[in-house]
């Protein structure tokens, strides 16, 4: 573990924060966690909404098992102990947003305990300190429902889409003490969800927020008062919380004042954080065990199945790309930080059939691939190329068929009309000659109208070879394979 | 030939089945019947489409030879149970208008099983009473009046007052209870009637309106313990909509039963004999460990030593779990909305549930409210938890001693309406008997026994292992053999 070095100059000197996380991460599946309602974003508001998510009378939740197996497979991709006995617990509070006047909980008994993740706050950097942050829990719980103010001049409308969808909140440790590590917790975090398949991570749709808990203190003095900034929806406004809510408390106390428990809210727009409620107005939320609901219980057979299922995560996979396929650390960092462009890489080698071609595979998918798709805004699960196109391409390098350059031409002819590269080839007569008499010919043609070079180069100024190797090339367009005249070159000169 | 509507379950369906009547005349002759009997204020609402439709239906089964357990039998439904199409309210005015979309599970395997409906009946709000004075829609009246030539209106007991007061007036030959601390029980021994709570989770409550989700259970009330055992038979059974249901077969409950208990233990439980117990009902008791003894049973004395905490921890369990389960009820999407001028949500809740609640449904969900509040919750919640396991273990090893428990079904007979509405806390030492069972999720019932000195029912309770309802049913069988209980009101309707 590496100390932190960020610091909030104050006017009586240093500051250090101290963050910890609560981050709500909706469950991917296809029911909600009580009911059979559906859950999928942008319906029409009340379209996904069961009996029992409007709280009718009599109605009653039942736990849908594929939640309960999401979060134990989270549980145990951050190498938590799982509870194979936990309990719900109902938080009981007044909202028109929350049917049953109750939000369904673990308080008591979590499903998931004790776990930890590794971040690294540089994941570019294969020097950058790595940190392990402790998470203290995972449970389950619902979600409410959404209030409309904006629908008409004096009502406010409810949607139910999300009422009694199942949300995992991860709470972490306060173990962060920089606005960069929150970011890369919260990075780290959605890449390992995203692994596990449980959670979409989709910030802007709000399947993953978080509750930003900031307090600050003298380095090596007792944890400050925190302050909890609610529902923060990306990682930049999560590191902009931390950074603004840090500084607005070292103000307060700097200025004589003390810092109040209490909720906050972000302000994007104004970039600073506005009290919602202090602790004297909070809730008593009246905890309970759900006496609707049965204690959850976990067999072997479960746990196992959980188990197996788990994909491997970012870090064994970032580990393996370095050690078997021996890729730099900053390209193994690069291909393994999301599940997706992970995929897309081992698909491609797939494609390949040759491990021996796994670094050409990531240079070309970094530089190549990566910079194609930011020129046109595209994720690569939308990539104008497939894997296997990407591998026939890698393929017509390596047998010598293009030239790096020709290669970068098929590439951009494949990124505009989706065309395989060998019929791109065939097509344009892109291929790159190896024909010795032809290149032969172009060599002796280039030695002829510059022969005062040749005459330096004899007499040592060598560095000129570069100059013959271009000349010939662009006679040839390119085409002419570059070891062929290299060796040709060297021959007629000698 | 007997009136149609002095039949009871087995009776009219062994009469359809015989082609002795036709399931459409008994059905009518309820309807008509329920219709003038509105003095006693048992139905909340009349359905006779329903209860015909159900009987056509059942005339029309006997002659192809389909017939169900209960095909031609019309029922009252306590209006607990969400009913499709038909106005639902939990005798509450909070749900005024309500009307569900859905049938509760119940009431659904009591159509599948031929049954019909003839009306909701009425019951104390949200179930929360024990002489059906805390309706929305007026008290129940009991159809017995004391011998003492004054016509004192008594209370049918509660909460299932509606379903015992009609079944006793013959205005239904059955009916569904519920039961949470003896909403069963109490009332069949007010009005003379058997009427049995079965192991927790063997009815489902998908689809009734909730009071104390860990202890409310559907139950069946009926003239005798054969129909008991025939309409409980057709109510029970695993569903999958309700967590805390028994994923576990239906016994054949009426088809085994029998009035013999030899090679049984009923065991007396000594901590029953509370002080101020009438007379009568301890002579009451005497006489059933003599009619069960009579049928075979080896008696014995038992202790269940924490009996005297159980009416406090349910009286806290109960309300905090209603506190909860009443939260719905806000305004926001069915029923009573009391939306004042200008007013914000917080004052809409304020208004809408302040106009909607009786009482009573008030004075518990501030006690479940302050039983549940933070520095409250270990000293209240936790301790009646604890309370509830120490009960459970009490009847554990009882049962290494007995394989039943006999006692008497509530310390009074019926009351007058109005007499203990002054002091809540007289109105649940009512339950005092009940209360235990409930905690334990003990199947019970209560059977008639005999009259007391005024002329009114007194019942027996019959308490037995989990799951063993047949072991119940038995013995209140045997019991009632012997009691020959066949007193009934007068009627003056």
């Amino acid at each position: 573990m590496t100390e932190s070095t960020y610091r909030i100059q104050g006017a009586t000197g240093e500051w250090e924060v101290v963050i910890g996380l609560e981050v709500h991460a909706q469950v991917t599946s296809q029911a909600k966690l009580f009911s059979g309602a559906a859950t999928a974003f942008g319906a029409e508001p009340n379209t996904q909404v069961s009996l029992i998510d409007a709280a009718m009378p009599g109605m009653l939740p039942v736990p849908n098992k594929e939640c309960i197996r999401q979060a134990v497979r989270t549980g145990m991709a951050i190498e938590a102990q799982i509870n194979k006995w936990s309990r719900f617990d109902r938080k009981n509070y007044f909202y028109a947003d929350l049917p049953q006047g109750y939000q369904i909980s673990q308080l008591y008994h979590p499903l998931v305990g004790e776990g930890a993740i590794e971040v690294t706050l540089d994941e570019k950097d294969p020097d950058s300190p790595t940190k392990r942050i402790g998470i203290e829990r995972i449970h389950v719980e619902q979600d409410a429902g959404k209030l409309m103010h904006d629908q008409h001049p004096t009502r406010s409308y409810v949607d139910l889409n999300r009422s009694g969808v199942a949300l995992m909140e991860i709470v972490s440790r306060p173990d962060m003490r920089s606005p960069a590590e929150a970011g890369a917790y919260v990075k780290k975090l959605r890449s390992i969800l995203r692994y596990v398949g449980s959670c979409d991570g989709n910030m802007e749709e709000g399947s993953m927020r978080a509750d930003v808990n900031v307090s600050v203190r003298k380095p090596g003095e007792p944890f400050g008062t925190r302050t909890e900034t609610k529902n923060v929806n990306s990682v930049r406004f999560v590191m902009a919380v931390v950074e603004i809510e840090a500084r607005r408390q070292v103000d307060v106390i700097e200025d004589g004042g003390k810092v109040v428990q209490e909720t906050r809210l972000y302000d994007p727009d104004r970039n600073e954080t506005r009290s919602m409620r202090s602790k004297e107005d909070a809730h008593d939320y009246r905890y309970f065990p759900d006496p609707d609901l049965l204690p959850l219980e976990l067999d072997d057979a479960f746990l196992e199945e959980c188990r197996a299922s788990l994909p491997e995560l970012p870090d064994a996979k970032r580990k393996r790309y370095e050690g078997e396929l021996g890729l730099t650390a900053y390209a193994a960092a690069v291909l393994t930080a999301e599940a997706e462009t992970a995929r897309w890489y081992e698909a491609l080698l797939d494609a390949c059939g040759d491990a021996g071609m796994a670094k050409a595979a990531s240079n070309w998918l970094i530089s190549d691939l990566f910079g194609a798709l930011n020129r046109l805004g595209k994720d690569i699960d939308d990539s104008p190329v497939s894997p296997r196109q990407g591998a026939e391409l890698l393929k017509l390098v390596a047998d010598g068929t293009l030239s790096g350059s020709l290669a970068k031409q098929v590439f951009e002819i494949m990124l505009e009309t989706g065309d395989d590269p060998a019929k791109i080839v065939e097509e344009k007569g892109l291929k790159q000659t190896s024909d010795t008499g032809a290149i032969e010919e172009v060599i002796a043609k280039v030695l002829a109208d510059n022969a005062d070079k040749v005459e330096q180069y004899k007499g040592g100024k060598e560095a000129l070879f570069g100059f013959f190797v271009g000349q010939t090339m662009k006679a040839m367009a390119g085409k002419a394979n570059p070891q062929v005249v290299n060796e040709l070159l060297r021959k007629a000169l000698s | 030939m007997a009136e149609l509507t002095d039949l009871g379950i087995a009776a009219i369906r062994d009469g359809v089945r015989d082609g002795e009547f036709s399931a459409r005349e008994v059905a009518q002759a309820f309807i008509d019947r329920v219709a003038a009997a509105k003095a006693l204020n048992a139905f909340l609402v009349e359905t006779p489409d329903h209860a015909l439709k159900a009987a056509d239906a059942a005339d029309a089964a006997r002659a192809s030879g389909d017939l169900k357990p209960m095909s031609g039998v019309p029922i009252g439904m306590k209006d607990l149970f969400c009913t499709e199409g038909v106005p639902t309210t939990a005798a509450s005015g909070i749900l005024a208008g309500f009307t569900p979309t859905y049938e509760s599970t119940v009431s659904a395997n009591l159509w599948a099983a031929g049954a019909g409906m003839l009306g909701k009946l009425n019951l104390d709000q949200f179930a929360m009473g024990s002489s059906n004075e805390t309706s929305a829609f007026g008290n129940v009246i009991s159809p017995w009046r004391r011998n003492d030539g004054g016509n004192a209106a008594l209370a049918p007991g509660g909460s299932s007052g509606g379903s015992s007061s009609a079944i006793s007036a013959r205005l239904c030959p059955a009916a569904t209870g519920t039961d949470t601390g003896g909403s069963i029980r109490q009332p069949a021994a007010f009005v003379g009637i058997s009427g049995i709570k079965p192991t927790y989770g063997r009815c489902s409550r998908w689809g009734v309106v909730a009071f104390a989700s860990s202890l409310d259970q559907a139950g069946a009330m009926a003239h005798d313990v054969t129909d008991c055992a025939i309409m409980l038979g057709a109510m029970a059974g695993f569903d999958p909509k309700d967590s805390t249901s028994l994923d576990l077969p239906v016994p054949d409950w009426a088809g085994s039963l029998s009035g013999s208990l030899k090679g049984k233990t009923v065991g007396i439980p000594k901590e029953y004999r509370v002080d101020g117990m009438p007379a009568e009902i301890e002579m009451l008791w005497e006489q059933g460990i003599a009619w069960l003894k009579d049928a075979g049973a080896e008696v014995v004395e038992v202790s269940l030593p924490h009996t005297r905490y159980a009416l406090p921890a349910y009286y806290i369990i109960a309300p905090a779990e209603a506190s909860s389960n009443l939260a719905r009820y806000d305004g926001v999407r069915y029923g009573l909305r009391d939306l004042p001028d200008g007013a914000g949500l917080q004052d809409m809740y304020a208004a809408t549930r302040a106009a909607g609640f009786g009482p009573e449904v008030k004075r518990r969900i501030m006690i479940g409210t302050y039983v549940l509040s933070a520095g409250f919750y270990d000293a209240y919640y936790n301790q009646a938890q604890k309370v509830r396991a120490l009960i459970a273990r009490d009847f554990e090893a009882a049962w290494e001693r007995c394989d039943l428990l006999l006692t008497p079904t509530a310390p009074s007979a019926a009351f007058a309406l109005g007499e203990k509405q002054a002091d809540p806390l007289a109105m649940y030492l009512n339950d005092v008997f009940t209360v235990p069972a409930s905690l334990a999720g003990l199947p019970a019932m209560s059977v008639p026994g005999g009259l007391d000195a005024q002329g009114l029912p007194l019942g027996l309770q019959i308490i037995g292992k989990p799951l063993d309802e047949q072991g119940v049913l038995d013995a209140g069988l045997a019991i009632e053999q012997r009691a020959g209980f066949s007193a009934r009101p007068e009627q003056w309707w």
